[in-house]
């Protein structure tokens, strides 16, 4: 089994990290942009792995499993959302969904 | 019978508050009935403690009647209490008595007003105050009816209230007297700093003991005789009173005759022993009294106003009776102000007449030729100016103010000349009460007058005539200083004849065609003098001037109010500060999310880098 070093896997959560949060801030689809999140989450997951493995403890995984949880019911809650977004303003654009300006 | 003494002031009391606690229930009748009532039985009640008072006097010709301690604040304890002497008996009747008879004729003469109510409670509370004045044993208790007295005369000035000249005549009376009110008060504390009471009776036992002169009881009679000053309408504070003739005709007559201007008479005689231990302050008096009778007397000769000429002459005769208190002659004063109370009220009460019956017009130009339409008033107005100008032997005026001139010629502080200014007075006073007889009910008709006063007017009208005649005959119950009768004889000469000489200009001044009056007028010194007196010397205009607008350009530039605008700015920089905000708040998700970025790069970095 081919050894991963730790600064190629932080390298790799870094540039997932970099892609998903780029996409949040140029989509303006909320799916994409919920898709960028979930990527950005699994970055996150990424980078607890490879340190737990790099110091050989299972925390990092542990860890993971909750990031996992927590996206999951992130979809759900979030596609819910999205859902009454469309029927409010039959469009997914999030720059005409915005009620709140000041 | 003095133990029901504390009725006198009791009782239109509780006539006031019977008339405004019942409210709108009780009918005209009804309210007419309460206020005659209560003042009436309180003048029995004075009738009765007077006479039981002269005809038994208490020892030490002073009776006290405590009701209950009004206020108890460490060693300070003023009493709810009054006092009768020989002084406060004289006032008491004559308020009560001209109150009762003004009160009887306004219930005629207000019949049509639609405020019926209202106009007897406040009339009830001036009497039942100018009553709290007179009796009052300590000078705070005094001072509650000297303000009540005050708060009454606003009322009543202002009773009109619908047409805002009458609101603003009201405003002036009260702030004029306010003035004279603040330094009484201050008078008031400088007392009790010093002597630790305001007791009247003790005050005078402890002045008596006190150096003649000393600085704090000439700053002491000089603040109280600010006060009499404000209240009685003399120089420089006499400017309220002809502008107070916008009340109703009888408020006016008990403004002048019975209450309000009477006080600051009453509070300088009540409280003579510091004056006359400030002679300086006394000689002030004088002065006053003397410059106020000379300047009024002179404004009055030129007045369009039937009222305002009235007005003039009480301020003018007011001053008559300064000149006295100057001299010290307090019996005098309080004679003469008596027998003012008589001939004044009357002659306003026969001015009511006129003027309703030219149906409101006041100028007495318009008049002409009244004597046969209103014979009965124009005997009593005759007999009410005849008193006025001292016609000699006949009338009280004659007597009282001859007992003024006689006595300031005698007195030490008195001298020639302020008597020669008194009977300069004394023909200018019969000068223009003829004045106004002459053109108002001689000459021929200008209006055709159909009014017949009721008989409840008719009847007041006569008892305050006859009280004019025969008052000079009261003998005050006052020692009266002994004079030598050979030399009085021959002031009395000059004054009656100084009287006589004013009527005889008057009529051949104002009878007729006034053609000499008229040919004054085409020199400019005259039409000067005469818009000069016309506009009480300038006073008015000086007091705008100096004062008035002053004041108000102060307000002007401080209509912002510079202190609510340092609150303001607070509240502008808020706003500001809450439009920056807001329109970061601009509802895109996007710019939230980047605000969101740019922030933790900075705390990362932050964090590295430190």
């Amino acid at each position: 089994m081919v050894k991963i070093s730790l600064e190629f896997g932080l390298g790799l959560a870094l540039v997932l990290f970099s892609l998903g949060l780029t996409g949040v801030l140029v989509r303006r689809n909320i799916v994409f942009i919920l898709l960028s999140i979930e990527i950005m989450l699994n970055a996150c997951g990424l980078a607890f792995i490879v340190v737990g493995s790099y110091f050989n403890q299972p925390d990092g995984q542990v860890m993971f499993f909750f990031i996992l949880t927590m996206a999951a019911a992130e979809v759900a809650i979030g596609l819910g959302l999205v859902m009454q977004m469309y029927r409010k303003f039959h469009t997914l654009d999030t720059n005409s969904a915005n009620l709140l300006r000041g | 019978m003095l133990e029901f003494l504390w009725l006198v002031p009791v009782l239109p009391l509780a006539g006031f508050a019977a008339l405004v606690l019942l409210g709108k229930r009780i009918t005209n009748p009804v309210v007419a009935c309460i206020s005659v009532g209560s003042v009436g039985l309180s003048a029995i009640f004075a009738a009765i403690a007077g006479i039981s008072f002269i005809m038994s006097p208490p020892a030490g010709n002073g009776y006290s009647q405590t009701l209950w301690t009004w206020i108890q604040v460490g060693n300070f304890s003023p009493a709810a209490s009054f006092y009768l002497d020989a002084l406060s008996v004289v006032m008491m009747l004559v308020v009560t008595f001209i109150g009762l008879l003004i009160i009887i004729y306004s219930t005629a003469f207000m019949a049509a007003d639609e405020d019926y109510r209202r106009f007897f409670a406040y009339m009830n509370l001036f009497i039942a105050s100018m009553l709290i004045l007179v009796l009052a044993d300590n000078l705070v208790f005094l001072y509650l009816g000297w303000e009540g007295v005050g708060l009454c005369s606003y009322l009543l000035i202002g009773f009109w209230y619908k047409n805002s000249q009458n609101g603003l005549a009201a405003i002036k009376a009260f702030l004029v007297t306010r003035i004279g009110d603040t330094a009484m008060a201050i008078g008031l504390f400088l007392l009790f700093a010093t002597f630790g009471t305001l007791d009247i009776q003790l005050l005078s036992q402890k002045i008596s003991q006190y150096p003649v002169g000393s600085t704090t009881l000439i700053l002491a009679a000089s603040l109280l005789l600010a006060g009499a000053i404000g209240k009685s309408a003399q120089l420089p504070l006499q400017v309220w009173l002809p502008d107070a003739m916008a009340g109703p005709t009888p408020v006016s007559a008990l403004i002048h005759a019975a209450t309000m201007v009477a006080a600051g008479v009453y509070l300088i005689a009540r409280t003579n022993f510091i004056f006359i231990n400030a002679p300086a302050v006394m000689t002030i008096v004088a002065i006053i009294g003397v410059v106020t009778l000379l300047i009024a007397g002179f404004s009055a000769l030129v007045q369009h106003d039937i009222k305002r000429v009235l007005a003039y002459s009480t301020i003018s005769q007011i001053g008559y009776m300064f000149l006295a208190l100057g001299v010290g002659a307090w019996s005098a004063a309080i004679f003469h102000f008596m027998v003012h109370a008589f001939f004044k009220s009357l002659l306003f009460l026969c001015a009511g007449v006129v003027i309703t019956a030219m149906s409101g017009v006041h100028d007495i130009f318009k008049m002409g030729g009244l004597r046969r339409k209103l014979p009965l008033t124009f005997w009593a107005f005759l007999i009410g100016c005849a008193s006025l100008s001292a016609l000699p032997l006949v009338t009280a005026g004659f007597y009282s103010k001859d007992m003024i001139l006689w006595q300031v010629w005698s007195s030490p502080s008195g001298g020639p000349v302020l008597w020669a200014a008194g009977l300069v007075g004394a023909l200018l006073t019969s000068l223009y009460a003829f004045r106004v007889i002459f053109i108002v009910f001689f000459g021929e008709p200008k209006t055709a007058v159909d009014y017949k006063p009721a008989w409840r007017i008719s009847a007041v009208l006569v008892i305050l005539a006859f009280l004019s005649i025969v008052g000079g005959f009261i003998k005050l119950p006052m020692e009266l200083e002994k004079l030598s009768v050979q030399a009085q004889y021959v002031f009395q000469a000059i004054a009656g004849v100084t009287s006589l000489a004013g009527i005889l200009f008057a009529y051949l001044l104002f009878a007729g065609e006034r053609r000499f009056v008229r040919s004054l007028l085409n020199s400019k010194l005259c039409v000067i003098l005469r818009d000069l007196w016309f506009a009480d010397w300038g006073f008015d205009w000086l007091y705008n001037n100096l004062l008035v607008r002053p004041y108000q350009w102060l307000a002007f530039i401080n209509r912002d109010d510079f202190i609510d605008s340092i609150y303001d700015a607070t509240a502008a920089l808020c706003g500001f500060c809450n439009k920056v905000l807001s329109a970061s708040v601009n509802g895109n998700l996007r710019w939230y999310v980047s605000g969101i970025v740019i922030g933790s790069i900075i705390i990362i970095a932050f964090v590295v880098l430190l």
